[in-house]
């Protein structure tokens, strides 16, 4: 289990990097933390492996105050954390084999033990074959797979993943991700992923943490954080592509779709409302699978305000999340969002 | 002047040739590997110390790097020449003479530790700092990290730079002939230059590009050998002819009289 309590860092010039940030992550969770660039995410990496000082609060890490370790006792704590980067830093004068008994040689693991060592986690991460080649001799998502067989060598309970898939394509994304899983499976350690992908997040994470500013503005299980419509970290894990040409004064329905209600797919809400005799036109619509329940966000187009009205009542009455958009609303929205578009992109 | 300049049936049956380059040559290479040894054995330590304690460094002492440099560069900027008189008694000391290659040795260190020092820092200063944190991560000590990150993966860089510090050295070899020294410089000078010698003269010329261009296709061999970066300055790099001027860096105002 990792144990945030209250911890704030300022930066000597008196940045406030971390302000009184509170966070339980149980053991065998996956933890997406989300932010914009500046939010706070590499200072909050930085103080759970020790390598930052934080300025109040305690950070533990199965028990372990990181913040009071020092000396041999940091060191000790940082072999229970294993950490992968988002530049994977491989030594390039060793090869895949030698970068991932690393760890094994510093913590005075006998040879014989490394080699074997070594060889089990090439096979988990499915690269027995590189075993000897060197880092340029890898592509992008191998190093990524040789950094994270690095990680486990030492065996942590804590696997910190900075930006682990942001230098890599879809495709291998998403096969570092479902490496990410299947060693959580296997070995019950506990993740911390941050990132500034949503993709990630919806695909991966059992909870999330949005820091703001060096808080923590929202938290929670992956299903609650999403079916709260209110939230923005909601809009953006389940984003919709920008709507074009709303008149003034049209309106649309912000429809949330999430497990739990009555209504659970889209097949059940357009029956709904055709047993209602209201039309269902989506101008929009984005639909996730996340933790096995489908998630859906739709932009219901109203044919009058009458219509509209109607479609909210019963929507809202059957448990579902709904609510009318002004084309005002709308424009607001996306200006927020794209606001935010510079920065995410830079993290 | 032209008559031994182009002596006829002399030119290349010198007996200066059969009698003093073996020496000479054996001097050189000698002054040359022993300089080298002590060079790197201060200079690589130096110049780690100077990149741990610099702002870059894994223990940041700024006060102490301050100083540190400024002996570095002093010691950079005095010219040779002027060195190898200045610390004749320092060279006395250690050696009991100041005459001969074993003499010329030790202001060819002293010179060439700075230098060395210098080209290490900025070898190790290249290193990925995310290497470093990634193996700090792992638990490992300073020691460690210096040995087997910085220097480890600053290798290519620091033997390219050894090499550029023994090719340098080579030149200074024939300065220090100039003074006392032996080896070709002093043979070219001695012959080639005061007794108007031409045949002596080319030859050693010849011999010390030849001395330089092994010893720079050498350095280049291992450091290509060492380097498994993706896109090396140090693959990439092709042998760049070093000029003669490099060689005999001295320019002597005037003709001094054959004796
Ligand atoms: N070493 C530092 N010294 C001073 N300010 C820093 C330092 N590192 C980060 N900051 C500041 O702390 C804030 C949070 O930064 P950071 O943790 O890097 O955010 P993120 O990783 O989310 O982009 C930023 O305002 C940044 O400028």
């Amino acid at each position: 289990m990792i144990e945030l309590t209250d911890v704030s860092k300022v930066y000597p010039g008196g940045v406030t990097a971390l302000d009184h940030v509170s966070l339980r992550i149980p053991a065998g969770e996956i933890h997406g933390i989300v932010g914009r660039s500046g939010a706070g995410k590499s200072t909050l990496i930085r103080c759970l492996t020790g390598l930052d000082k934080a300025t109040s609060g305690t950070v533990r890490i199965h028990g372990t105050d990181i913040g009071a370790a020092t000396g041999s006792q940091l060191k000790k704590a940082r072999r229970s954390i294993g950490m992968v980067f988002q530049h994977v830093n491989l030594l390039d004068s060793r090869t895949a084999a030698q970068n991932i008994a690393h760890p094994l040689e510093i913590s005075g693991v006998p040879r014989q033990r490394r080699r074997e060592r070594v060889a089990e986690l090439l096979q988990l991460v499915g690269l027995t074959d590189r075993a000897d080649n060197h880092p340029a001799q890898l592509s992008g998502g191998q190093k990524q797979r040789v950094g994270i067989a690095r990680a486990l060598a030492a065996e942590p309970q804590v696997l910190l993943c900075d930006e682990p898939t942001s230098a890599l394509d879809a495709a291998t994304t998403r096969q570092i991700l479902g490496l990410i899983r299947q060693l959580r499976e296997k070995l019950g350690i506990t993740v911390i992923i941050i990132t500034h992908e949503m993709s990630v997040v919806r695909e991966i994470c059992d909870a999330v943490s949005l820091l703001e500013d060096g808080r923590v503005a929202r938290s929670g299980n992956l299903l609650e954080v999403i079916s709260d419509s209110s939230s923005s970290l909601s809009r953006e894990l389940i984003s919709l592509p920008p709507t074009t040409h709303l008149a003034p004064g049209e309106q649309l329905i912000d429809v949330l779709l999430t497990p739990g209600g009555e209504v659970t797919h889209i097949g059940e809400l357009v029956n709904l409302l055709q047993s209602q005799g209201l039309p269902a036109e989506v101008a929009a619509g984005s639909i996730e699978t996340i933790q096995d329940h489908q998630v859906g966000r739709l932009h219901l187009k109203p044919q009058d305000p009458y219509s509209a009205q109607r479609t909210v009542e019963t929507l809202t009455s059957a448990g579902v999340q709904a609510e009318l958009l002004t084309a005002e609303d709308i424009a607001a929205e996306e200006a927020a969002q794209h606001a935010e578009d510079p920065a995410e992109v830079t993290s | 002047m032209t008559a031994t300049l182009v002596a006829g049936d002399t030119w290349l049956n010198n007996p200066v040739v059969e009698n003093q380059l073996p020496d000479a040559i054996l001097e050189t290479l000698y002054m040359t590997a022993a300089t080298g040894f002590f060079t790197a054995l201060f200079g690589l330590p130096l110049g780690i110390l100077l990149h741990n304690l610099g702002p870059k460094g894994l223990t940041p002492v700024p006060a102490l790097y301050r100083a540190l440099s400024l002996v570095v560069d002093f010691g950079r900027a005095v010219p040779f020449i002027v060195l190898m008189l200045w610390i004749i008694p320092f060279t006395r000391l250690v050696v009991g003479t100041a005459i001969g290659w074993e003499a010329a040795v030790v202001p060819l260190t002293v010179g060439a530790i700075p230098f060395f020092a210098r080209l290490v820092e900025n070898s190790l200063r290249d290193v990925a700092w995310g290497k470093v944190e990634a193996v700090r991560m792992m638990g490992a000590s300073d020691l460690h990290v210096t040995v087997n990150v910085l220097v480890r993966e600053g290798l290519p860089g620091i033997v390219g730079g050894f090499t550029i510090t023994l090719v340098t050295l080579i030149s200074y070899t024939a300065m220090a002939g100039a003074v006392g020294g032996g080896g070709l410089g002093q043979l070219a000078i001695n012959y080639g230059y005061h007794r108007y010698q031409g045949d002596v003269m080319l030859i050693c010329v010849l011999l010390l590009v030849l001395i330089v261009t092994v010893v720079q296709y050498t350095g280049n061999f291992i450091a290509r050998r060492l380097d498994h970066r993706e896109s090396s300055a140090a693959g990439r790099r092709r042998f760049i002819p070093v000029p003669v001027q490099q060689v005999f860096p001295i320019h002597l105002p005037s003709r001094g009289t054959p004796s």
